[in-house]
């Protein structure tokens, strides 16, 4: 991780050193970006705008990002586990009857097709009645979190073999017995997958929603008020994205130590559904 | 139990989209206690809704005993659906936008035309030759679309140039690099934001910050294709209820007072703003409330907020006959109903009057705000 950190910071100055700082035009189109100052800040001043106050006598950059940072994490793991539980519930719900997959499947996919944009607003409305503002932006993370949850669970749920349920079947053992003992302990190894980019979706989610509803304290917001600084102070935007980038990295992070726990029980799995 | 709590909150939410839940308007202040008004901004808080934050902060909303609720919009949040869908009770919006959302079927009229000014330039290189519409022929013409570019597109076709043919259209983002760069010979700029932003950045071949020298202006105003912008917006079925029209009454009694203590005191509304938590700097605030401030004061007709037939007409003959790129125009046809009323605010001025307020501001004079680096 951190040699791809170190990759992604020569890249950028190797571009910086050798780019055209006009940029690179083939036939009108521009196919290259500029590599000026003031569309690729040098990282180091990036970094040292970090250690400045955010405005005359003001909090550094670096604590306002950070609080952030820390802001949109709380609104991504409410939306990650309210979504992530909406899904298990789903795919149970869809492996249970046919009919409900049959029936529910399309329209879970179609769920993800809606642009959210078009979505943002409406669910925006719900703050301060229903829900305090951040919790709105919770239920966007949650509305694309719950989609991978929902479709990869129900493939792992569908996953042990018919001998395995007939063996089940056999003990006499019912619907939620063989959920638990058989299909829920082979289907995690398709829930990992899921739940990381369920992680993934909720960050996305969590940073758009803020950025479309103007959602206050998160660093969707941060980006969208610095990058009107643009103008005069380039390396400040570049802050917030790196806050974003590192949100990202703690979120995918912290879904990985969930598996921990879990992955232990995989060596009785396979015993199971052998 | 977060888990439950999280899921039990998801499904009360969406059970509850569907009902729309329209409360009738209790008389204000009729019982004692205030009643809870909410009015959505355009935008984050700034000094282009300073009136209102000091309105707030100042209590005349609450001697109206209304207690006022300021919603900062966002990227996707658009004022009058908002107010049209009954989330708000009044909007802060553009009049061409809400005349377009009106003609989709919002039921919202104009009630308070606070900002009597267009605020749109087109900013170009002092050294490029550009100094009116007619001399962007065969140039770089940035615009920021969504219905922000018909000032410069009604200006262009007035000065007898042909948009689609007689100048390069390029989108332009919300900040002024690509005019720094000179990818585009001339950019989209309001005279309280993104103008300011360039007196804000360095010059690097001097080292120091660019000046008003360094560009040339086109203020619409003076091409005659400005458009009217900043207005309350109010629901219009509610206002057939007396309580409603009432209450608006008091609303934009309170919104008066507010700018003109902004009028009176700029740095002291500056520094309300910057309390309010805007991430831009407080010179830049300053030069914000003061061309706000320029765009409101001195106020025609009768006083802040009046709404003046010829600048509604041309706002409105523009919104039906210019085309942008893609050949649309704002509007198909003439508003209908009750797109606009003086009514409630020529009460309100008269009751802002009859309190010591001066509603015309004849004696105005904008200061000279000097803009720091950055504009912090």
């Amino acid at each position: 991780m951190i040699a791809g950190l170190v990759a992604a910071a020569l890249v950028w100055e190797g571009y910086k050193a050798v780019g055209d700082p006009e940029g690179t035009v083939l036939f009108g189109v521009r196919v290259l970006p500029r590599a000026d100052d003031l569309s690729m800040p040098h990282l180091w001043t990036v970094l040292q705008r970090l250690a400045d106050p955010e405005m005359t006598g003001g909090r550094p950059v670096w604590l306002v990002v950070a609080e952030a940072c820390l802001f949109t994490l709380g609104i991504t793991a409410a939306g990650f586990l309210a979504g992530a539980l909406i899904g298990l519930l789903l795919a149970a719900m869809m492996q249970r009857f046919q009919i409900i997959e049959r029936g529910l499947l399309p329209y879970v996919i179609l769920s993800q097709t809606v642009p959210l944009v078009a979505l943002a607003p409406l669910i925006a409305g719900w703050g301060g009645t229903l829900m305090p503002a951040w919790a709105t932006v919770s239920v966007i993370a949650a509305y694309l979190a719950f989609f991978p949850v929902a479709v990869g669970m129900l493939r792992g749920l569908q996953s042990p073999s018919a001998a395995g349920a007939e063996l089940m079947r056999s003990y006499a053992a019912g619907w939620w017995r063989t959920l638990v003992k058989l299909r829920f302990p082979a289907a995690l190894p398709y829930l990992f997958p899921a739940l990381r980019l369920a992680g993934a979706a909720a960050v996305v989610g969590a940073v758009v929603g803020e950025i479309s509803t103007g959602t206050r304290g998160g660093i969707g917001r941060l980006i969208i008020e610095y990058s009107r600084e643009a103008t005069s102070d380039p390396a400040k935007v570049y802050t917030a994205m790196l806050g974003a980038a590192v949100l990202g990295l703690l979120v995918a992070g912290l879904v990985a130590l969930l598996e921990l726990p879990l992955m232990r029980h995989r060596r009785h799995v396979e015993v199971v559904t052998l | 139990m977060k888990f439950s709590r999280i899921l039990l909150a998801s499904v009360l939410a969406l059970g509850a989209c569907g009902t729309a839940d329209t409360p009738t308007t209790p008389a204000p202040g009729a019982s004692g206690a205030l009643t809870p008004i909410k009015l959505q901004l355009q935008w984050f808080f700034q000094a282009q809704f300073a009136g209102y934050i000091a309105a707030v902060d100042q209590g005349f909303y609450q001697q109206q005993g209304l207690d006022v609720e300021l919603l900062e919009g966002g990227v996707d949040i658009v004022p009058q659906t908002v107010l049209a869908t009954g989330k708000a009770d009044y909007a802060v919006a553009w009049v061409p936008k809400a005349l377009a959302s009106r003609e989709q079927g919002a039921g919202i009229t104009d009630v308070g035309q606070i900002f009597a000014r267009s605020g749109t330039y087109q900013v170009a290189w002092k050294d490029s030759g550009i100094g009116s519409a007619a001399d962007l022929k065969g140039k770089k013409v940035g615009n920021w679309g969504f219905g922000n570019e018909f000032e410069l597109f009604a200006g262009m076709t007035k000065a007898g140039l042909d948009p689609s043919k007689d100048v390069t259209l390029v989108q332009q983002q919300f900040d002024m690099q690509a005019l720094l760069k000179k990818e585009i010979d001339a950019a989209q700029a309001m005279s309280y934001n993104e103008y300011a932003q360039l007196l804000e950045a360095k010059n690097p071949a001097t080292g120091q910050l660019y000046t008003a020298d360094d560009f040339a202006i086109i203020d619409w105003k003076t091409e005659g294709s400005s458009m009217l912008q900043d207005a309350v917006w109010a629901n219009t079925e509610k206002l057939s209820d007396p309580n409603y029209q009432a209450q608006t009454v008091k609303f934009l009694t309170a919104t008066i007072q507010g700018w003109a203590f902004c009028r009176d005191n700029a740095e002291k509304c500056r520094d309300l703003v910057v309390a309010k938590g805007s991430k831009l700097g407080k010179s830049h605030q300053l030069w914000q409330m003061n061309e706000t401030n320029k765009l409101i004061w001195p106020a025609p007709g009768a006083g802040i907020g009046t709404i003046d037939d010829a600048a509604w007409k041309q706002t409105v003959d523009i919104s039906m006959t210019t085309k942008n790129q893609t050949g649309d125009t704002v509007l198909t046809k003439t508003p209908e109903g009750l797109a606009f009323t003086n009514d409630y605010i020529s009460q309100a001025i008269e009751q802002a009057k009859a309190a010591g307020v001066d509603v015309t501001g004849s004696a105005f004079q904008p200061a000279t705000v000097t803009l720091t680096e950055g504009g912090a």
